[in-house]
């Protein structure tokens, strides 16, 4: 069996049903034995290799299995960095296969040469260069193990075009064993005792549900934890999709852009426990003031994250869904009705807002969408104010279920990812929000969308600028708008209709009910270009580096 | 007790001997916003393992964030911090100084209070070794200065912890 079949039969060992693959020179043998013996794949192709690793992520994120890339060496590859760096920030499970030019012209400078694993190494979990054919059936085995256990994140594996074609018994390894890999689930019974001792000690105590809940599909775990304790709950950005069944409960979004009851429970709270967060500073502002009346319990299976920006008082190192399993065996009462009270009246006083226009705001079409889209649709957003509007204010009570680039903010993440998810998920809604300047990123994939007969529901939040840049220089730059301004836009509904897509544009309030509902109910995928209130910003707001509580709540 | 923010660390690194493995072991040391003083690699008596010996300067709290990411990488087996206290270091230097007429003599005194070894002798001067801790290979090179040194090539130091504590640890 040559290199290529053996890929092939690999990734259908490994369970693989869909591969986001690009062809080219150094993979055209790849393509053959897909064409050939690539029953059982769905093969994407998408128009830009950037687009095809967003897809896969999108993917992967929404199903929770690992998303799969081909794509070919030099700028092949190259296209596909964005899109690893977008995976790895978020842990992100991603296999990326990559040709690479014959091992015998390897540092020759050769035509579309590139040096894939020197390049991808600050942005992979691991990677490898097979260079024996021997090594390749259980190099891809320790791919797939890699990116998906522990704390996931993407893998490439570069491939030389002759070791593709060079023939090699195919014999697929059950298991790997990586000497210096072996990363530990179940936290220590010691420390989980002791975390349920300051528990139920505090007055004040706050969950913070991080994308690791999500990660570990341990979301019905912290649910459950949250229902039998009565402990109030924050999520981050990647751990949208946490739903206690007391709304009171339930303190939405923390960080630069939270809620204010979120933030201000973080800041009044005696003891946090945070679960498979990773304390970036979007989330903490200020370090030295983060949470400055609490103790800290900090679960996370990566131990490298316990004490990297704050310092713990109690590390637990495991997966989320087996320390909270634990959690939720042991006896846990508390007495916090006069701290929940607390939480609830500021909740009521402070609530999320915005003013009423005759403009339309993109609040008001994130309501109507979460009022006519299913409850378990899958919401995808861009980057910028369109993604921090649709994590305020659009409530997600599904786990996997809110795609967006949180720790490298890319733009052009949101059409790509909401194919994947489209992909993943046909028994689903997939909503995918977007701006006009990162709609525009990555928007020859609407070209992908009818070819493969996917359905993706695509509102594009359209202000007429890069509107989270230009809301800083509002603040911070005396209202000079560099760079920031995005005239000549084009005509997006025309736009979708040159790809064969249903479109609509949309500038009056009083007709937005009805547009949104007409998005929701349509049998095929359908774009909204929505002219909205070009002044409108992101509020709260926490200035980068300040405390959480030092918040602007208008510009 | 010091004011000094940044002191220098070693740690020792045992890799699985993978292509690249070094150049991802720098390269995440650099990443993380850490200078590399000095690195030192070679084989174990296992075949396939390495052990890197790397100087890096930081603060304590980043030393125990280095160690914890370089296991991350996964060729990384162990990560042994080398308490200065306990520490037995060694680093091999390499002089070639120049030395004519009765400079001949004075520097053949440095290399033998130093037990230094010449290992090359040309008409002009010397190829001078010396194996010792960082400090005594500094104070040689100090002595040797007022000669004329024309290259100097120095391995990195290697370090290992002892068998027993030797020193207090405590305090400071």
């Amino acid at each position: 069996m040559n290199g290529a079949r053996i890929i092939v039969e690999s990734l259908k060992k490994e369970g693989v049903d869909t591969v986001f693959c690009y062809t080219g020179g150094a993979v055209i043998s790849i393509f053959d034995e897909l064409y050939k013996h690539g029953e059982g794949l769905n093969l994407i192709q998408p128009r830009h290799e950037q687009g095809g690793t967003h897809a896969a992520d999108g993917y992967a994120r929404s199903t929770g299995k690992t998303g799969v890339v081909i794509v070919t060496s030099g700028p092949g590859a190259t296209n596909t960095i964005t899109g690893i760096a977008t995976a790895y920030m978020d842990s992100s499970p991603l296999v990326v296969i990559t040709g690479q030019v014959a091992s015998t012209l390897i540092g020759t400078d050769a035509f579309q040469e590139s040096d894939v694993t020197g390049i991808t190494l600050p942005i992979t979990k691991a990677n490898f260069l097979v260079k024996n054919i021997k090594d390749l059936a259980v190099t891809i085995k320790k791919a797939f193990y890699i990116a998906g256990s522990g704390r996931p994140g993407p893998v490439v594996i570069d491939i030389p075009g002759d070791i593709q074609r060079q023939d090699f018994k195919f014999n697929y390894p059950d298991t790997v064993d990586l000497q210096s890999y072996r990363p530990k689930d179940s936290g220590h019974p010691k420390q989980i005792k002791s975390a349920i001792k300051l528990l139920a000690a505090s007055k004040k105590p706050l969950i913070i549900s991080g994308g690791g809940v999500n990660l570990s599909n341990a979301t019905g775990e912290m649910n459950d934890f949250l229902n039998k304790t009565g402990i109030p709950v924050v999520h981050t950005l990647m751990g949208t999709g946490v739903n206690p069944e007391d709304e009171n409960q339930f303190l939405g979004f923390i960080g630069m852009h939270g809620t204010l009851y979120g933030n201000y429970a973080i800041q009044n709270a005696d003891l946090i426990m945070a679960v498979g967060v990773r304390f970036s500073d979007r989330i903490i502002g200020n370090p030295n003031t983060f949470a400055k009346n609490a103790k800290l319990i900090h679960i996370d299976i990566d131990p490298a994250e316990i004490d990297k920006n704050i310092l713990t008082d109690l590390p637990i190192v495991g997966s989320a869904k087996s320390i909270l399993r634990e959690f939720n065996n042991l006896d846990l009462a508390i007495d916090i009705s006069e701290w929940k009270n607390e939480l609830s009246n500021y909740k009521n006083n402070y609530p999320l807002g915005y003013e009423k226009s005759e403009l339309i705001k993109p609040q008001y079409i994130i309501e109507l969408a979460q009022k006519y889209f299913p409850e378990n649709s899958i919401i995808v957003t861009d980057v910028g104010q369109n993604q921090i509007w649709v994590a305020q204010n659009y409530r997600i009570k599904h786990p996997r279920s809110f795609l967006t680039s949180g720790g490298l903010g890319t733009m052009g993440y949101g059409l790509p990812a909401a194919i994947g998810a489209a992909v993943g998920n046909p028994d689903k809604q997939v909503l995918m929000f977007a701006g006009d300047g990162g709609f525009q990123m990555n928007m020859q994939e609407l070209g992908i969308i009818r070819k493969y007969g996917l359905k993706v529901k695509m509102i594009v939040l359209d202000n007429n600028y890069l509107g989270m840049v230009r809301q800083w220089q509002e603040l911070l730059f005396e209202k000079r708008y560099s760079g920031t301004d995005m005239e000549f836009n084009p005509d997006f509904v025309k736009l979708a209709d040159v790809f064969r897509i249903k479109s609509i544009f949309l500038k009056d309030p009083k007709e937005a009910d009805a547009v949104i509902k007409e998005l929701a109910m349509s049998n095929e995928s359908m774009l909204v270009h929505i002219a909205i209130d070009p002044d409108e910003n992101v509020l709260p707001m926490v200035p980068a580096g300040k405390a959480l509580d030092e918040v602007l709540t208008k510009l | 007790m010091t004011d000094e923010v940044f002191t220098d660390h070693i740690v020792s690194v045992l890799v699985h001997n993978n292509p690249g493995v070094l150049s991802k072991v720098t390269s995440l040391v650099t990443r993380r916003g850490f200078n590399i003083d000095g690195i030192s690699a070679g084989p174990t008596r296992q075949n396939d393992m390495f052990r890197l010996t790397i100087v890096v300067k930081g603060d304590d709290k980043s030393l125990e964030q280095i160690q914890k990411q370089l296991y991350k990488i996964i060729d990384v087996v162990k990560v042994v911090p080398i308490i200065r206290s306990r520490m037995v270091g060694r680093e091999i230097c390499l002089i070639k100084v120049k030395a004519i007429g009765a400079e001949r003599h004075e520097v053949l005194q440095i290399i033998n209070v130093f037990k230094a070894n010449i290992v090359d002798v040309g008409t002009n001067g010397f190829i001078v070794e010396i194996t010792g801790d960082s400090d005594k290979i500094d104070s040689f090179l100090a002595l040797l200065e007022s000669h004329q040194i024309t290259d100097v090539a120095r391995t990195g130091i290697v370090a290992m912890n002892r068998w027993e504590r030797t020193f207090k640890e405590t305090g400071r």
